[in-house]
């Protein structure tokens, strides 16, 4: 084959469309890895420190789509301080540069400034597709720029981002021109919106199919916009706030009635129980259901609600649902896919609605499961037992037992057993949340059984170096571990160093391993970046007085072809 | 590693005028079996405290718990919302939980409890004239006030400690409004 012709070899590669099938091709040969690198038209860098932007420019001229990821996945919860890194500013300074073909761009748990966005709204003429997810460090200015520059844009994608409000003018900067937007999101965003501005903005775009509003916008205005897009398949409600006797709950029924193409419905941030029956008409259509964030809404009307939805793969509730909700769901939502269960007092008294039976119950009703996200205050080894049985085919499963080392409350033993079923059970589990009371024996089945994870999260799990070592010599395909409050020390950490580099990233927090061991990792590993945050006061004098056997607070540890970084903040050391 | 089930550590920070060896319920480190229901109201309470302070714990994004923002207000209820209490002239101070008491009418009540032992009276009205006592406070900005201006929610947010003192000093105050 590599005696085809350029052309041919870069029709059949345009086959492949997986990163990692087109990574391989770039291997063979070099002419392969021309024609494969000025074909490749998707990016996806899954950590920014591990290349510099402008290599990726440079290998990949005419990409069209680029997608970053910054800060590690714990930084989700507050245990990476605010300026540890991952700056989108180089990126889009590259990419302005390099590749001005670019049309998406995709960035998570970055930090972005208005000044990035100006730039990039100004730098892309084809520029279409913005996504933003867990990002922060920007305003609503940053928005109007976008708004302003993006001639064409037909996705502006905003999920879970920390925006100040400057006002609510950006929405008014799209152009009478602009009548391209197939998806618009602004349901992370807590200031006021232009109504009026959204409504016309709504009425110009006919290609318009997902939308997602923020609370600020009313049930009125609600009513006004879908009445301008009847077409929408993607719904974020706004606060529905709204009084069953008013005129403008019988002018939502209306409303939703004629919106036949809905399959994906979200939002409902203050919604009480009397506005669901507005949505009722949709409901046997739907495929998404999220209701995480609505406390309100609980018990007999959010359970008929959900019956309804007898084509649901998708559900997100608060776990005030309960085990009685769940099992309602287990009978009526055959197809559904995946769950998450959010846990809605999580500073309350120790009492959930949601318990082991609650997941029994949906692992027996609905067979398709293959994602699982589970908050609860109890497990017993039994029931994993038997949610693996029926369930075979989860890919994602993440249990989040909320007293940390909580053990099953009636035999008394860990979860051992249970987490072991749910391994040597499904064959294909890519990802992998572990809790409750739990030994080195669980880390023995995961590295025995877990042949296709990808990444597993811990906390408050173990016994010894044993546990870790089991998961680092086990899992062949392991390419995040991350690891809080755990008795993992030097020896599981150096016992085979050059593993790592077949990860893209391992974290521990609150663990056992020592200055020495890091110490030693980054003097064996020159191609990882071990880099150690300690924001401690004692922070200034640990260049003098900190013997070797300091115990690390956080080592996040990543392979990297590009060096140390030079953005890194006085507390990260990077050995 | 922290224990993370141990005490919070709030409750050594309160003096009591009890005799030694008196103590509320005992919290345990480590509850491996839920004794039935018979928890009371007080270890619950003390358990959520300790959880409410592991860092990142349970695992859920900060952009999901600043979504329900009545909970925040009850989070810190749970936590307890010590605030010292100082006395002119008293030779100790006090610490005292906000989150008990359900409006000045009780916090009231309750400083003139816990302060009756110095045999003082305590001003029922703001500033009072003729009693000799009035209760202030420092708050986030490091002001001194009087308390009762404010609604009560806002005023447990904001306060940050309490001070009972003299009524002659309390007179400035009334200048302000």
């Amino acid at each position: 084959m590599t005696y085809f012709p350029e052309e041919v070899v870069e029709h059949i590669v345009d086959f492949l469309g997986s990163h990692r099938d087109r990574n391989a091709v770039s291997t063979v040969c070099k002419a392969w890895y021309q024609v494969e690198r000025l074909s490749r038209r998707n990016v996806f860098v899954g950590n920014c420190y591990a290349i510099r932007p402008e290599r990726v420019m440079a290998r990949f001229p005419w990409m069209k789509s680029l997608s970053v990821k910054g800060k590690p996945h714990f930084a989700d919860f507050n245990l990476v301080p605010y300026d540890w890194g991952g700056f989108a500013q180089p990126w889009i300074e590259a990419a302005a540069r390099g590749c001005p073909c670019l049309e998406e761009l995709r960035l998570k748990r970055m930090v972005v400034t208005d000044d990035d966005l100006e730039l990039l709204a100004r730098s892309f003429p084809n520029f279409k597709s913005l996504v933003l997810v867990s990002c922060e460090g920007f305003s609503t200015d940053g928005l109007a720029a976008i708004a302003t520059y993006c001639r064409g844009l037909r996705e502006l994608d905003l999920q879970e981002n920390e925006v100040e409000d400057h006002g609510c003018q950006w929405l008014s900067c799209f152009p009478d021109s602009c009548t391209s937007l197939v998806s618009l999101n602004f349901a992370c965003l807590k200031g006021e919106i232009n109504a009026n501005a959204l409504e016309r903005l709504v009425a110009r775009c006919p290609d318009l199919r997902s939308l997602k509003l923020n609370r600020a916008i009313s049930v009125e205005s609600l009513n006004r916009i879908l009445a301008r897009a009847p077409h929408l398949v993607d719904l974020g409600t706004g606060s529905m706030t709204v009084n069953h006797h008013t005129e403008a709950y019988h002018r939502l029924i209306n409303t939703f009635l004629r919106c036949k193409s809905l399959r994906s419905l979200s939002g409902f941030w203050d919604a009480s129980s009397c506005c669901l029956q507005a949505v009722y008409p949709v409901c046997v259509n739907l495929a998404a259901l999220n209701l995480s964030y609505a406390p309100a809404i609980q018990g007999d009307d959010l359970i008929k609600l959900i019956c309804l939805c007898f084509r649901l793969q998708k559900l997100w509730v608060l776990d005030c649902i309960g085990d009685k909700g769940l099992a309602a769901v287990a009978s009526s939502c055959k197809d559904l896919q995946e769950l998450r269960v959010f846990p809605s007092d999580i500073y309350g008294a120790g009492t959930t609605a949601v318990t082991e039976e609650g997941l029994v119950a949906i692992s027996s009703g609905c067979p398709k499961l293959n994602s699982l996200l589970y908050f609860c205050y109890q497990m017993t080894n039994t029931a994993l037992v038997t949610v693996a049985k029926n369930c075979p085919h989860f890919t994602r499963f993440r249990l989040c037992i909320l007293d940390p080392g909580k053990p099953d409350p009636v035999t008394n033993q860990p979860l051992d057993e249970g987490f072991g079923a749910i391994v040597r059970s499904c064959k294909n589990l890519r990802r992998l949340s572990l809790s409750g009371l739990l030994t080195d024996k669980v880390f023995l089945y995961i590295g025995m059984h877990a042949e296709h994870l990808e990444m597993l999260s811990i906390a408050f799990a173990g016994d010894s170096d044993k546990g870790m070592v089991y998961v680092l010599n086990g899992c062949k395909n392991l390419r995040k571990l991350e690891i809080r409050d755990c008795p993992f020390g030097d020896d599981a950490l150096l016992k085979d160093v050059t593993k790592y580099e077949t990860m893209r990233s391992l974290w521990m927090s609150s663990c056992d391993v020592t200055l020495r061991g890091c110490r030693a990792l980054a003097a064996k590993m020159p191609s990882l970046n071990v880099e150690i945050i300690n924001e401690s006061d004692e922070a200034d004098e640990f260049q003098e007085n900190l013997s070797d056997l300091h115990k690390v607070e956080k080592l996040y540890v990543y392979r990297t072809v590009a060096g140390g970084r030079t953005d890194a903040p006085d507390f990260v050391w990077i050995l | 590693m922290e224990d993370v089930k141990g005490s919070d550590g709030l409750g050594d920070t309160e003096l009591r005028l009890g005799l030694p060896g008196t103590s509320t319920a005992t919290r345990s480190a480590k509850r491996a079996l839920p004794e039935g229901d018979e928890e009371s109201h007080d270890e619950l309470r003390r358990t959520s405290a300790a959880k409410a302070q592991v860092v990142g714990w349970p695992p859920i994004r900060s952009y999901r718990k600043n979504s329900f923002p009545g909970r925040k207000v009850e989070a810190e209820a749970a936590a307890g919302l010590y605030v010292k209490v100082s006395m002119d002239g008293a030779p100790y101070l006090r610490k005292i939980d906000l989150g008990v008491y359900k409006g000045y009418k009780e916090l009231r009540e309750g400083l003139d409890n816990m302060f009756k032992c110095f045999s003082l009276e305590l001003s029922r009205r703001e500033g009072g004239s003729g009693s000799e006592y009035a209760i202030t406070y420092e708050d986030k900005d490091g002001d001194l006030m009087l308390v009762g201006d404010v609604p009560w929610e806002m005023f447990i947010s904001s306060c940050k400690r309490l001070r009972i003192m003299k009524g002659s000093e309390a007179r400035g105050l009334n200048s302000r409004h």
